[in-house]
């Protein structure tokens, strides 16, 4: 494992600017300072890294882009769209025109950044984080080539979901991306925000780094979807981290369907009293597959809320972890804060740790929190028999129904229309099984 | 239709059904009585092939075929149908699409075609206002949050939405205001025809002044303990079934009664 990620390392500062240059530096000597995690980490306890290679590389910035996006994927979701393949940028598949004239919108890549974007994404990356905590973090500050700044001024509205799309193509062997996306939501601003990962048919290994920083100004409203559709061999360690001030509100949705590792990190700060946050997230791991999240909200001030629901249904010979960690800090009176985990394991097999944790330091609070882990209902299955519904097609509906509210919870009507079949596929090995859920 | 001889069955360890015999001809209307404890759930489980149901001896046909040897899906479409004594909630499963999976898989299997959304609607809103239940609960998951009368008006509606040969109802009656069984009755009544057949496991007499039955049975010890018309419901409704003790009732307490209470 000692050349884990070496060649991206040595070779991510070449091709930059300098002023990222400098911010890879602290990346590197973060990364540097601490030994990759066992599982006897406490974190990692239920994860293990065997998954990971020797050989990522950086993708060469000069291989030729695919002709078109894959066929599920065009329609996209009615807004501006930035592509990368393998980390790389891609113009042709790209289209910013619906911001042009928006007012108070400003959205870059870090690799085309003005010195007034440059100033501004050098004072905010990695300041929704300590670097020194979240080593996989630091990988990404380390190893980042490119990624997406969105600046939106107080009171600016974005009137379209902006689409962030990292496919992994992989054609000539593993691949490392990095993928960065730091988003600085005036105050009273408003957007909404769509980040997906998929790996390309017939891609080779790949490790993607993944790091979003969400900093929401007072009264903003940012709905943000995070969807991980990679699969195979396509390992994601990753991480969601937001700041919300005084009466803001996050929306945060979260989807992953399974490859051989991914492990997400979700962490919330409430910083200013009356936010609000609504953390939602599905994971759909079958096979050999393994998805992991790990959520923390932490309540800093009074006054403000915080709803989580994960439900995960884990198939075949699937691992899966949830950690659910909510903190209220001792000045967090009259937080309110809810985090219901619930699994549904389909097979002998499966298996799932899952654990809610609540820390209370304040004493005027309002917390609930529960998680359960079960199995189909048999009493279920049986009443769907006796309607004449087949029994397959009675476990894709009942597998389904186990997540369809969360689904039905997503505001954005395209991606809803996008994912209702993506997500009935995962339990349906024919359509005509879900003929009757769609 | 439906032809049972010498059922013997077993649930949980425990020996409930024991030498059940049962004909039941198309456009009859039967009625199977008896104290709680006697086996008369247990013999719909059997019919509908629930788990943890052994049929230990006997037969069952239904039309020419081996009954027992279908699976539970391949009865309901080939026209038995169970309406629930306690019908199951199934949260994040919109009653709407459960009705239509059933519908087009029982359509499928009488080889006609699958109706469309537009017709299938309008037969669902008609089973509603049949059944005095508003459209909106077909939006709603199945059962879910439903009160006891309005799961077995669901219930109701998804045998008329069915079309059933042969329907069995499990103490359909318990539970219900008499607004509610006028409901549930005139429903079976508009149902009755010369293709189909009807059996009401009760515990009371009570549905009966509704539907009128053709033939009434006493269940006790896990058998057929006396066969009559209709008048034999109304003299259990006078004397209680201990009158019959003599006749062959066991008094030896089996589990299933208990069970059932339980589970509700």
């Amino acid at each position: 494992m000692t050349s884990f990620m070496k060649q991206p390392l040595a070779e991510a500062s070449r091709r930059v600017p300098h002023w990222l240059q400098s911010i890879q530096a602290r990346g590197v000597s973060h990364w540097g300072a601490a030994a990759l995690p066992t599982r006897r980490t406490e974190n990692w306890k239920y994860t293990s890294l065997q998954a990971l290679r020797d050989d990522y590389r950086l993708a060469d910035p000069s291989a030729p882009s695919p002709d078109a996006l894959p066929a599920a994927l065009r329609e996209g979701f009615g807004g501006p769209r930035l592509v990368f393949v393998d980390g790389v940028f891609q113009s042709e598949l790209s289209d910013l025109s619906q911001l042009d004239g928006a007012e108070g919108v400003s959205v870059c890549r870090f690799d085309e950044a003005s010195p007034e974007q440059a100033d501004r994404i050098a004072e905010y990356l990695d300041s929704c984080f300590d670097p020194s905590e979240h080593q996989f973090a630091a990988l990404n500050t380390a190893t980042l080539r490119d990624g997406v700044f969105v600046d939106l001024a107080d009171g600016a509205r974005l009137a379209a979901p902006l689409h962030v799309l990292w496919l992994l193509r992989a054609a000539d062997g593993p691949v490392a991306m990095s993928q960065r996306l730091l988003v600085l939501a005036g105050a009273n601003s408003d957007a909404t925000l769509v980040e997906q990962f998929v790996a390309m048919r017939g891609a080779a290994a790949s490790f993607c780094s993944g790091v979003t920083e969400l900093r929401l100004g007072p009264g903003a409203h940012l709905d943000h979807y995070r969807l991980h559709e990679e699969e195979g061999e396509a390992v994601h360690i990753g991480a969601v981290h937001a700041r919300l001030d005084r009466d803001s509100r996050l929306e945060s949705f979260h989807l992953a369907l399974g490859s051989s590792l991914k492990r997400i990190d979700v962490n919330l700060r409430h910083d200013g009293p009356g936010a609000h946050a609504d953390l939602n997230g599905i994971y759909l791991p079958r096979g050999d597959e393994h998805i992991d999240y790990h959520t923390t909200i932490d309540h800093a001030v009074p006054h403000c809320s915080s709803d989580e629901v994960f439900r995960g249904i884990i198939a075949d010979r699937a691992t899966a972890v949830f950690n659910g960690r909510i903190h209220i800090h001792p000045d967090a009176q009259k937080t309110r804060a809810e985090l219901s985990n619930k699994n549904l394991l389909t097979s002998t097999e499966a298996e799932v740790n899952t654990k809610p944790e609540l820390e209370i330091y304040a004493d005027d609070v309002s917390c609930a929190h529960g998680a359960t882990v079960a199995q189909l209902d048999a009493e279920a299955l049986h009443y769907l028999r006796t309607r004449g519904v087949s029994r397959d097609e009675a476990e894709v509906m009942l597998s389904f129904g186990f997540i369809n509210e969360l689904v039905d919870g997503v505001a954005l009507e395209a991606l809803r229309t996008y994912l209702k079949p993506r997500v009935a596929a995962r339990f349906a090995r024919d359509e005509t099984l879900m003929r009757h859920i769609l | 239709m439906l032809t049972i001889e010498n059922l013997h069955a077993r649930v949980e360890g425990k020996d409930i059904l024991r030498g059940l015999d049962l004909e039941i001809r198309a456009g009859e209307v039967h009625a199977i009585m008896g104290p709680n404890g006697s086996g008369k759930s247990t013999l719909g489980h059997i019919l509908a092939g629930r788990p943890g149901y052994e049929v230990t001896d006997g037969r069952i046909r239904f039309g020419d075929e081996d009954l027992l040897a279908m699976d539970t899906e391949e009865r309901a479409r080939a026209g038995l149908f169970l309406a629930f004594q306690y019908p199951v909630e199934i949260p994040g499963v919109s009653n709407m699409e459960f009705l239509k999976a059933a519908v087009d898989a029982v359509r499928e299997h009488r080889g006609e075609a699958a109706l469309d959304a537009v017709s299938f609607m309008k037969r669902a809103r008609e089973a509603c206002k049949t059944a005095n239940l508003p459209a909106e609960f077909l939006k709603r998951g199945v059962n879910e949050g439903f009160s006891g009368g309005e799961k077995k008006r669901n219930e109701l509606i998804q045998m008329m939405l069915l079309e059933p040969r042969l329907c069995l109802l499990d103490e359909t009656d318990s539970g219900l205001d008499i607004d509610a069984l006028q409901v549930v009755a005139s429903g079976v009544n508009a149902m009755r025809s010369p293709e189909r057949a009807f059996v009401l496991v009760t515990h009371y007499q009570r549905l009966l002044n509704f539907v009128e039955p053709d033939h009434v049975h006493v269940l006790a010890g896990g058998r057929i303990v006396r066969s009559g018309d209709g008048d034999l419901a109304h003299e259990l409704e006078d004397k209680g079934y201990a009158w019959l003790g003599e006749a062959g009732i066991d008094e030896e307490p089996a589990a299933e009664g208990a069970v059932a209470r339980a589970a509700s």
